[in-house]
């Protein structure tokens, strides 16, 4: 399996299935971890950076979390493909970036990456469509308690497992989740929900996370604290409270929208459809944006020209790095724009007349 | 030259008062320090001028100080920490205990103690591991320093656990 292989295809976590699907796209938990006795990455040499690097490899092969996997090394790939494991969410844009012996093992159905030497030694994921994150923390938990058989981390009793950033010690766990919410936004009540996520002392960032804004009305809800609470309780509260509570929102919002205002309802949908059908120069924000209208249509039963697998495969590949793939070549940002109307007018019923 | 206090009528009113009637009527009430203090108004004490600069100046000097702080495992001082975001090894959570635990309270919504998951312990292959690379790293140093003779005993410690020789087993 190779990154080439990747791009024509959407991983298991956009494959819009599992539990609440209509509007949670994705769960997603990380852990982040440190072998004990090693510098954290910003004093770590580039020798001692590559030590850590080859004793996590040694690390997953024996535990044999390399089997139905693929490695890559991060040093050895190109920027283009290096992107394309961002877009897939395989690896964050900060592991991207930086220098030095990285890399991560992805399960080839994709919902497992072990990324090492990102902020952290080991930064590992899971990540499933849908609501599953119970199913999720039993997953890393094991995988987890199998390195550790392996490698030792370093944790303090009182402090527990200790993290370049200070704001992630404690249990180094990260649990998020994508959420669409079309409706919330239309009818303004969103700003009332990013309000009582900030209460709750949740992040709320764009597709790509850290630093990005919410386009396409993708929202990724996260938890800020990972110290003073067990791993069991963070995931408690949102898979049965948290998210649940903006599920319902959500489809409170589109339920009025469909009784209220079902022409502009409507209207919005064709409207995003038409464009998307028929532009001859798209920039990825506005496809996001479009398609987002075109999805909320489809997942309410209103719109069915096109179904939701082949709208969740289109936000995946218009992103640059997936379309550039997938047309074999780098483009600079004006043929990106053709290239992507392209690529949409045949993927959307084809229209032969252009 | 200002009003005479209220009260005494003698000393000059430093305290300047708005009381809300219960009629919801603001009234306004001039007294001097003393007065002040006997109706039961507390105030804060006037700190003289080079008192408070004195404390400033420390704790400019404290700041300095804390900023300089350096750990001995990693080199990282906290001041680089403040501007990196990023610590540069385990130690410095303890070199750096008493600065760091209130931005990780703030951080972590007063939470404080971790309470979750702790490591199983490595398993005879993963402390062996550890081992290996520990003494790597020792030989690195021991070449880097040219100490030759602590170089081909670390080396011939590393063959004897690469061959699986070693006293663990």
């Amino acid at each position: 399996m190779s990154i080439d292989d990747l791009t024509s295809t959407v991983g298991e976590w956009l494959r819009g299935t599992g539990p609440m699907s209509d509007v949670v796209i994705s769960s997603r938990i990380r852990l982040a971890r440190n072998i004990r006795n090693y510098h954290f990455l910003t004093k770590a040499s580039p020798d001692e950076q590559k030590e850590i690097y080859r004793c996590l490899v040694d690390a997953i092969a024996e535990t044999g979390l390399d089997q139905n996997s693929f490695f890559v090394d991060m040093e050895e790939i190109d920027d283009l493909d290096r992107q394309v494991l961002v877009e897939r969410h395989l690896v964050s844009r900060e592991h991207a970036e930086r220098e030095g012996s990285r890399g991560v093992a992805i399960s080839s159905s994709e919902t497992r990456a072990l990324m090492i030497n990102e902020e952290d030694h080991l930064r590992m994921q899971v990540l499933r469509s849908g609501l599953q994150l119970e199913s999720l923390w039993d997953e890393i938990n094991e995988i987890d308690d199998k390195l550790s058989a392996k490698v030792e981390f370093a944790f303090d009793e009182k402090l527990g497992y200790l993290t370049a950033c200070p704001t992630n010690i404690g249990t180094g766990m990260r649990v998020s989740v994508m959420l669409h919410l079309p409706a919330l936004k239309i009818t303004g009540e969103i700003e009332k929900v990013l309000r009582a996520a900030k209460d709750l002392r949740l992040a709320v960032r764009g597709l790509f996370g850290e630093g990005t804004e919410a386009v396409g009305d993708f929202y990724q809800v996260s938890n800020q604290t990972t110290l003073g609470r067990s791993e069991e309780e963070i995931v408690d509260e949102f898979a049965t409270r948290i998210i649940p509570r903006i599920v319902e929102y959500e489809k409170a919002a589109r339920e009025a929208l469909s009784h209220q205002r079902a022409v502009q309802l409507d209207d919005k949908v064709w409207r995003a459809y038409g464009i998307l059908e028929n532009a001859r120069t798209m920039a990825s924000d506005e496809t996001l944006f479009f398609l987002s209208h075109v999805r909320m249509g489809v997942s309410m039963g209103r719109f069915h020209a096109v179904d939701l697998n082949t709208i969740n495969e289109l936000f995946l590949q218009i992103q640059p790095a997936h379309l550039q793939k997938l047309r074999g070549g780098v483009l600079n940002g004006e043929q990106r724009s053709i290239a992507r109307a392209e690529f949409l007018r045949k993927r959307l019923g084809g229209n032969s007349h252009n | 030259m200002g009003i005479l206090c209220q009260n005494c009528k003698q000393a000059k009113a430093t305290v300047h008062l708005t009381d809300i009637q219960p009629d919801g009527e603001p009234v306004e009430r001039h007294l001097c320090e003393q007065c002040a203090n006997q109706e039961g108004v507390t105030l804060k004490p006037h700190e003289p001028i080079n008192l408070m600069l004195e404390k400033f100046v420390k704790l400019g000097a404290d700041l300095q100080e804390a900023a300089e702080r350096t750990c001995p495992e990693c080199g990282m001082t906290f001041g680089e920490f403040r501007s990196l975001g990023q610590l540069g090894c385990p130690n410095d959570y303890k070199v750096f205990a008493d600065l760091l635990m209130p931005l990780i309270e703030r951080a972590h919504d007063g939470g404080s103690e971790h309470v979750g998951k702790v490591p199983g312990r490595a398993d005879s292959s993963g402390k062996k591991r550890a081992e290996i690379h520990r003494l790597r790293r020792e030989l690195d140093r021991a070449v880097e320093s040219e100490d030759y003779e602590k170089a081909a005993k670390l080396r011939d410690r590393l063959k004897e656990m690469a061959a699986g020789s070693s006293d663990e087993h």
